[in-house]
């Protein structure tokens, strides 16, 4: 389980800013997020997104336990 | 050093009084203040999302090199988020120094890192719409000529 934050365009693609999902590590948490939403799923891995794992940049996998937060980021804005 | 993400507006010239007051040491102080545009009436409002305590961090980061890179006294960052209106003040950067130079090259560093690498997500909403904002190239190539280790420390 882990509280998932979308934000930028994600956001609004999924029509949602937080969720909490079922998932024991990163991939996991991939996988039930195209399951549940197969255009979010493609965006995720789409270029320039990032995952952050508790407030950290997380390249690959990483365990989520229930109080793991989650932030897909897309490319930034910028100021 | 201080960095401060505020939702409602601020007032430039009260940050800077109250920034270069009671400095004895510092010979310099530069500020840069960022107003948002109407892009000729194509903006009615910019909305501007950060993530809390991420992009915090982020921008503490960009400071505290600035500080170690120039050589700064102080340095305040405060940014905008939420709804802006056009006119209104988006960004607040001022740093100081012993002498100006520094004090110049480490605003101008500050808002290129900012202006392309802070974390934050901006919309523009206006008569057509609303459309997402990336950095543009100038922003990107602006910022990259900081890369490069200064030759000069």
């Amino acid at each position: 389980m882990a509280r998932v934050l979308l934000f930028g365009p994600l956001r609004d693609l999924a029509g949602w800013r937080e969720k909490t999902v079922e998932a024991s590590s990163l991939s996991g948490l991939r996988a039930a997020l195209q399951a549940q939403d197969p255009l979010l799923g493609e965006a995720l891995s789409g270029p320039g997104v990032q995952a952050a794992v508790d407030k950290a940049i997380v390249r690959g996998e990483a365990p989520l336990t229930a109080l793991t937060e989650v932030a897909f980021l897309p490319p930034m804005s910028g100021g | 050093m201080k960095v401060v993400l505020q939702s409602g507006p601020f007032d430039p010239g009260a940050l800077l009084t109250a920034f270069t007051t009671g400095r004895r040491e510092s010979g310099a102080v530069v500020s840069f203040t960022g107003l948002a545009r109407a892009e000729g009436g194509s903006t009615d409002i910019l909305e501007l999302e950060a993530y809390e305590g991420f992009t915090e961090t982020a921008i503490l980061e960009m400071a505290e090199a600035a500080v170690k890179r120039f050589h700064l006294d102080d340095v305040l960052v405060l940014h905008r988020v939420g709804p802006i209106a056009p006119g209104e003040a988006i960004v607040f950067v001022a740093a100081a120094a012993a002498h100006r130079r520094e004090a110049f090259e480490a605003a101008d560093q500050l808002m290129d890192y900012l202006k392309s690498r802070a974390p934050f997500w901006k919309k523009s909403v206006g008569p057509g719409g609303a459309r997402w904002i990336e950095p543009t190239a100038r922003d990107k190539t602006d910022a990259e000529r900081w890369d490069q280790p200064d030759p000069l420390t």
